[in-house]
């Protein structure tokens, strides 16, 4: 859509001027977690001290959260929850997506609405029975009752978006294959899956910072302190009663929003399409 | 009618066949056919059942088993560690008598058609900007997008600090810049502190929508508004009858999964307010979870979540009808 602009101040007032506010106050409050980080307590706690910057940057948060909780075991519980979880998904929501797009069989398009419909069930909605749910099968308190919860609202994700994506990836490739002799196995799993690695590598790592996001479910079920993830953990842990520690707070909100960060800053192009593929109707 | 478009494709493999061998097919065809099982899984429908199983077992065990469980729950008297009873609509009529309740169930729909209506003006306002050519697009368009991929309750911690009620940034600057010069509490009062949650969910949630209508936006093709713009419609106008209705299908279901999402919230609220100051900020997530695992009453718990369930379905079937009237 080409756009044209008047003079120089015109553009300044209606583009420069809103695009420059729009950036700072979206991303004040991460420079705010920054310099929270390394302002030295004698300075947080002091109304009279310029807050915006610090001449005396300490690292002594960044020791603490490390001595003091067990922010090292919980980056290495997210990881490993999102991790597996999100393979989880990957791999039904793969095979689902599939056979939703490619298959002819009766239940397809009820089937379809099913999925698509629990992709629209909030955790909220379910969390309290979910809880009995976890504890019945014996996995409360432990990473699996995530792992295997996340992929409730991950799978449907995941299968929505490769429907769609293989949904335009044409038949005749696989056709082709079938009667160079493949089964029809190997046709999709040779030919279709491949083809479809964009749309799985862009299902990953939404579904990856999902995970690596999420707070209800691991609030509930995880209670221990070496069974949280860094969400809960630096929620939970570093608020005592009325007491905020600020400095390990930051600091461990800063840590744990960078890996996310970092994933999405590789892929960008791929979290964008899966998140206008996930809502496309 | 799809045999007469494969037979050339079939010449030509077959020709191929003979001078290669096709890296696809490892076994021949015979030895392939003589199994039992390969026989099987080359019916579609059987296929079809093997390859949602993962899924449908997944869903059934924790979807549709905690949904029948959870109205069970609620018509029941549950606590934590002891079995409950039948209680019938006890819990909804003990629900519908607590003012801390109704004071959530008003919340809930404030906050959501408030926080909806600013991303959506905001978020289209954005896109809009973020559709001009301009330096460092990509980076920036980027960074937009931050707020919406860390981690809510990390972000949420920030603006937590940023509402202190002794070391707030905002006082800060209004104090030093002469404006105010008692410091306010943010989150001290409960219409105050609604709107701080609006505010810091407008600024979680404004990207999503930033960023897919600005995809919406890139599919308008620009020869329809050089049209409009040589037959004189001015900017506005422009927006209005030309950009409007043509994004109006993503822009609708944006809004639907945002609302949906929106009124769900749980994180950002409890960790911002945990439903205070004086329980005037609670919606039905942060009332359920308050009632169910802090003051260990399931059933009763289960109850308050329920009642998220009516507007979930009318938005489900508005999408189902949307999505069936534009096939």
């Amino acid at each position: 859509m080409a756009v044209r602009y008047g003079g120089p101040l015109k553009r300044a007032v209606t583009f420069h001027v809103p695009l420059a506010l729009l950036v700072g106050a979206t991303l004040f409050p991460f420079y705010w977690m920054v310099i929270t980080s390394i302002r030295p307590d004698t300075e947080l706690y002091n109304v009279r001290s310029n807050p915006f910057f610090t001449l005396h940057p300490t690292l002594t948060h960044f020791a603490d959260l490390f001595e003091l909780t067990m922010f090292a075991r919980w980056a290495w519980n997210t990881l490993f929850i999102a991790t597996v979880s999100t393979a989880i998904s990957l791999f039904c929501g793969l095979l689902a997506g599939y056979a939703l797009a490619r298959l002819q069989f009766r239940w397809a398009p009820p089937l379809g609405m099913v999925i698509f419909i629990t992709y629209l069930v909030p955790p909220t909605l379910l969390f309290i029975p979910l809880g009995d749910v976890v504890k019945t099968f014996g996995i409360g308190d432990t990473p699996w009752a995530v792992i295997l919860t996340y992929p409730t609202f991950l799978i449907p994700f995941c299968t929505w978006l490769l429907m769609g994506y293989f949904k335009t990836i044409p038949r005749e490739i696989e056709d082709c294959a079938r009667i160079d002799g493949a089964s029809r196995i190997q046709a999709m799993v040779r030919i279709s899956f491949p083809l479809a690695i964009p749309g799985i590598l862009s299902a990953g790592i939404f579904a990856f910072t999902l995970s690596w996001n999420e707070f209800l479910y691991a609030l509930v079920f995880l209670s221990s302190p070496q069974q949280k993830t860094i969400p809960i953990g630096v929620f939970t842990e570093l608020v005592r009663g009325d007491v905020f520690y600020w400095g390990p707070l930051m600091a461990g909100a800063l840590l744990g929003s960078v890996p996310v960060a970092l994933v999405y800053s590789l892929f960008v192009e791929h979290y964008v399409t899966a998140l206008t593929g996930a809502v496309k109707g | 009618m799809a045999d007469q478009r494969i037979e050339p494709i079939l010449t030509d493999s077959a020709r191929l066949a003979a001078a290669i061998p096709s890296p696809v097919a490892v076994a021949p065809p015979e030895a392939r056919r003589a199994t039992w099982l390969g026989l099987l899984l080359e019916r579609e429908h059987v296929l079809a059942g093997l390859l949602l199983a993962p899924t449908l077992v997944i869903l059934t065990l924790f979807i549709a088993y905690p949904f029948v469980l959870g109205i069970w729950l609620a018509v029941s008297d549950k606590m934590v560690g002891r079995p409950g009873s039948f209680v019938g609509l006890q819990n909804f009529q003990v629900n519908l008598n607590d003012t801390i309740f109704l004071r959530a169930f008003q919340n809930t729909f404030v906050y959501t058609f408030i926080a909806t209506a600013l991303k959506l003006a905001l978020g289209m306002a954005t896109a809009l900007l973020l559709n001009h050519h301009f330096h460092f697009k990509r980076i920036i368009r980027a960074s937009m997008l931050l707020p919406w991929i860390v981690p809510t309750v990390l972000s949420t911690l920030a603006w937590q600090w940023m509402f202190d009620a002794t070391f707030s940034v905002f006082n800060w600057v209004l104090m030093n810049a002469g404006l105010i010069s008692k410091r306010i509490l943010w989150l001290g009062d409960g219409t105050l502190a609604m709107g701080c949650l609006i505010a810091v969910n407008v600024w979680r949630g404004m990207p999503f929508f930033a960023i897919t209508l600005l995809a919406g936006l890139q599919t308008v093709n620009p020869d329809v508004h050089e049209a409009a713009e040589i037959d004189g419609a001015n900017a506005w106008q422009r927006f209005w009858r030309v950009t409007l209705p043509l994004i109006k299908p993503i822009m609708l279901v944006v809004v639907l999964f945002s609302m949906i999402a929106t009124f769900a919230d749980f994180q950002l609220i409890y960790v911002l307010t945990r439903g205070g100051p004086y329980s005037s900020t609670h919606v039905f997530g942060t009332y359920a979870y308050e009632i169910a695992m802090r003051a260990a009453k399931l059933g009763q718990g289960a109850s308050i979540s329920l009642f998220l369930f009516p507007f979930l379905l009318m938005v489900i079937v508005f999408q189902l009808w949307y999505i069936r009237r534009s096939d």
